[in-house]
Order: structure tokens, then sequence, then C-alpha cells
């Protein structure tokens, strides 16, 4: 009985479609939430570090003073906590996976000119109030200084 | 008397999915005596609570097994909103208990496919691992992973599954059960078949209660017990059918599983109907502070949970019963006595994983 059963499909599958698929000739259809590989916006990213502490295996490397951004893929488990932490929304889980290789990479990202530009030009201002803010702090005790001496 | 040979068998095998080693007490071709060693892919995982805090462990405890990946993740996180008494929104928990019964089910099919690997039966080995595999890519739609999900988190789920998702699930459901359907036939009524597995590694009840038996195991030596009738998760609003064999042998634990299948299925559906609108997810304030014991039922069986946390970052102890563990001596009491070429048979039916045991 059970073999008349299973005649019938093996019937069936002499005349059917593989159900493989024949991968790379047939591209490989990804999903809308496949979790493949980590890629950074360096135009957004305003290297807060977020993403580094939010990271539980420690893929992501942030260097404010390099201006760079390091993620090393073999380490990366596809968590997305970094995408979801990310104030700026930089990060994104693309959905190719890691291409594989031989050695274990890091992959470095350089902030584009214009968003240095946009950094630095942030800085200066973080800088030129926080002058300002010290030089308003030093005449308020000057005066009363002033005041305690009159 | 027939002179004793000792056969070492494992930790690499064919049959062997993953390593564990057992030295084969034979005389003449009837085994005598097993005696198993583990211990050879301890990674260490529950020392890592030390260094990964109580929100990284949830993807530590899904790498404890690839296949019961989600149940792993979810013991976890139930064990520690228990200790923080979080109140999980109902949605996430009938979203927990959809994926974890699709778990089930390709934990079953994969599971199948090892056993029809077993005794010979090529084309239903991989049979059944095409139909699994369309469940695999299901997952990858709700989560993004087809193997660890990373979608639980500490108060409920990471994602939203949407409504239209879970019901084209459904339809595909339909597909995969009549499929199996055809399959189950195979494995229940093909005579070569039965000839490998019935009356092969008998286990009686009250053995099965002796050595601490769980999960399928247990239930096809006739003894009745789940731990999702504890009603955690959505399981409480849903009608489980447990389904029991009173055989003992391998035949039995195949018709378990079968059994199991089609259940899940039933539940997915259940759970698909009756399952609410609203948030999936609650915020998570604070440290875990106490200490809390989790036991659920993953595929292969009853997984206890215990979290014990001091009000700090880093949780204290964090240790896994896994299913697997409490089989293995279930595993030595059938091998005696059967036959030297059925002893891979005898291990596939306990449906061993390896490395959620040693951890
Ligand atoms: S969190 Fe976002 S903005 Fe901050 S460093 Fe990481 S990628 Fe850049
Ligand atoms: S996906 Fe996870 S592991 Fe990978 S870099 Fe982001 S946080 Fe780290």
């Amino acid at each position: 009985m059970g073999a008349i059963n299973y005649t019938g499909k093996v019937l069936k599958n002499l005349f059917s479609k593989p159900s493989t698929k024949r991968y790379p000739e047939e591209p490989i259809k990804f999903t809308d939430r496949t979790r493949g590989h980590i890629e950074n916006d360096m135009d957004k990213c305003v290297l807060c570090g977020v993403c580094q502490m939010r990271c539980p295996t420690g893929a992501i490397k942030v260097s404010k003073s390099e201006g760079t951004w390091a993620i090393s893929p073999f380490s990366c488990i596809q968590c997305s906590a970094c995408v979801d932490g990310c104030p700026k929304k930089c990060l994104s889980m693309e959905h190719e996976y890691q291409e594989p290789g031989n050695e274990k990479i890091t992959k470095v990202f350089d902030l584009t000119e214009a968003q240095k530009e946009r950094l630095a030009e942030q800085a200066r201002i973080a800088a030129e109030k926080a002058a300002a803010a010290k030089a308003a702090l030093a005449a308020k005790k000057a005066a009363e200084e002033n005041g305690q001496n009159t | 008397m027939a002179t004793r040979s000792v056969v070492p068998f494992g930790p690499q095998h064919p049959v062997l999915p993953e390593p564990i080693h057992l030295d084969l007490v034979l005389e003449d071709e009837k085994v005598v005596e097993a005696i198993p060693s583990i211990g050879f892919i301890h990674r260490g995982l529950e020392k890592l609570v030390e260094k990964k805090d109580f929100n990284e462990m949830v993807y530590v405890a899904e790498r404890t097994c690839g296949i019961c990946s989600f149940g792993h993740g979810y013991g976890y996180v139930d064990a520690v909103e228990h200790i923080m008494n979080i109140e999980v929104p109902e949605r996430a928990q009938y979203l927990r208990t959809i994926l974890f019964e699709m778990s089930r089910l390709h934990s079953h099919l994969l599971w199948l496919g090892l056993l029809a690997d077993a005794f010979g039966f090529e084309s239903l080995f991989m049979d059944t691992w095409r139909i699994r595999e369309q469940i695999l890519n299901m997952f990858e739609e709700a989560t993004g992973g087809r193997v660890i999900f990373s979608i639980n988190k500490i108060g409920g789920l990471r994602k939203d599954i949407p409504n239209e998702m879970l019901l084209s699930f459904v339809d595909r459901l339909d597909g995969i059960e009549k499929e199996t359907r055809v399959a189950a036939k195979s494995f229940l009524e093909d005579s070569a078949v039965k000839s490998r597995l019935c009356g092969v590694g008998i286990l009686t009840a009250k053995e099965a209660e002796e050595l601490g038996c769980c999960g399928p195991m247990l239930r096809a030596s006739g003894i009745r017990r789940d731990t999702r009738e504890l009603g955690y998760g959505a399981y409480d609003d849903l009608d489980l059918h447990i389904t029991t064999s009173n055989k003992g042998d391998s035949y039995a634990r195949t018709e378990v599983r079968l059994g199991e299948i089609f259940q899940s299925i039933d539940l997915i559906k259940q759970a698909v109907k009756k399952i609410p609108d609203g948030p999936f997810d609650t915020p998570v304030k604070g440290f875990p502070n106490g200490e809390y014991m989790s036991r659920i039922e993953q595929p292969r069986g009853e997984a206890c949970y215990y979290v014990k946390a001091n009000g700090t970052k880093f949780v204290t102890r964090m240790r896994i019963r896994t299913p697997t563990f409490a089989n293995i001596p279930a595993l030595t009491k059938i091998l005696q006595g059967c036959d030297m070429a059925d002893v891979p048979i005898m291990i596939v039916t306990i449906d061993p994983c390896i490395s959620c045991t040693e951890r």
C-alpha cells in the first residue's frame, strides 16, 4: 500500500520541475525583511557611537578623530540592534548576504566630504556657543565680584 | 556466552547530525550496553551572562540550538519578563505562539527527514525537507531570518507580523498539510518502513517515567504530559489535543510526531483566527531582580530556563535544561538488546540535539 502511495509521487517527480532553484542563473528572491548585511549612509552619520554601544558582538567601531565608521562583517550576527538604535536612521539592513571571504575583513566607511563639512560647521557653532557661554559666565562672576567690592 | 566486543559509535558518524559518542558493548550482533559520553561541542553559553547584558542575552539564548532557536529565546525572555513583572501584550503572546508552533512544525519535518535518511529512504527524506523549506521561507518573510530569528525581546516582539501575512501563512499551511499527509502515509503504512520501526526500541510507560523522559518520547510511551497545558503564551485560549501512543516503539514515536505536525497546523490556524489587534511590545524600565524558572514545551520536549538576577545590568545566572539531556538515559535503555544495525534509528528516534544539551 505504502509502496504504491510513493510510486505515484515518484512518477509525478519525474515529470515536474525540480524544487531546487538553478542558482546562480535564477537569482534568489529576498523578502522585504531579509537580514543580509549592514550598510551605512555616510552622508548622514554623525559618528555618535550609539550603534557601537548597542551592538552585542562588538562588530562596530566608530572613530570620531579619524572620521570613520568600521564594521567587521564576520562578527556581525545580523541582529539589527544597531539599525533600531541609530538616531539618524543612516544604517540599513540590506537584503543581500555578506559575501564570503578567505579572511576576516573589516569594512571601513569614511564620512563624505559634505558630511565632514557639516559636522565641522556644527562643531564650530557648538564651540562658539560654549565660548560665548563661558565668557558670559566670567562676565557675571566679575560683575558679582565688583558688586561685593563696592 | 558469546564474546563481548566494544564498538565506538560517533562522535563523527554519517547518521549523526551532531557529535555524541557511544561505546556499544556488543554480544555478536546484539547491543548489551551503551555508554554515552558528551562534551564535544560545549560552548559555555550560560557563562556569557557575565559579559552580555540581559537584553543582549536574548541573542545568545537563541543560539543555543539552530532548530529550536525561537523556543530558546522565548524561554529566556519569558523568565526575565516574570522576574520584572512585565505584562506582555496579548498580540505578542499570540505571535509568539504562532512562531513557536511553526518552529515545532519545521523541527518535526526535519526529524522525519532524518529518520527517513536513517532507514535509507532517500526520496522520502528529500520530500520532507522540501516541505520544510516552505516553512523556512515563511520564517524569512516574517522575521528576516531563516534559522535565527532575532524577533523576541523582553516585553514583546521587535517586529509585528501583519494580519495579511498571517492569513497567507494559513493558506500555505493548507498545502503543507496536504503534502505531509501524503508523506505520512509512507511513514505509517509502507511495509518496508514498518519493518524497520515496529517493535524496535520499546520503552514502557514505567521506564519512560522512571528515566525522566520528556516530549514525544514520553508521549509515545503512553503518558499524556505536555508543558503547553500549563497555558503559557496563548495556549490557554487554544484548543490543544495532545497526541499519545501506547506502543512505546520507534513507530509510536513517528506516529506521535506526525500527529503533532497536524496539531501544530491546527493550533496556528486557531491562533490566527483569534489574534487580537493592538501593540506587540511594551516598554521595559529598570533591571531584573529576583529569580524565576520558566518551562516551555520545545519540539523535543520540556525545556527549563532558570534565570537569577540581582538588579544590575547583568543577570547573575542562567541555566537551561534541554529535553535531549532528559532523553539520553532513555536512549541507553532502548539500545539495550537491539541489533547493531538498528542503533542509528534508535539514536534518531529520540530526536537528539546535542548542541543544546551541551550549550
Ligand atoms: S548610531 Fe547611526 S549616526 Fe550614530 S555612529 Fe552609528 S551609524 Fe552613525
Ligand atoms: S546587526 Fe547586530 S551584530 Fe551586526 S553590527 Fe548591527 S548590532 Fe552589531
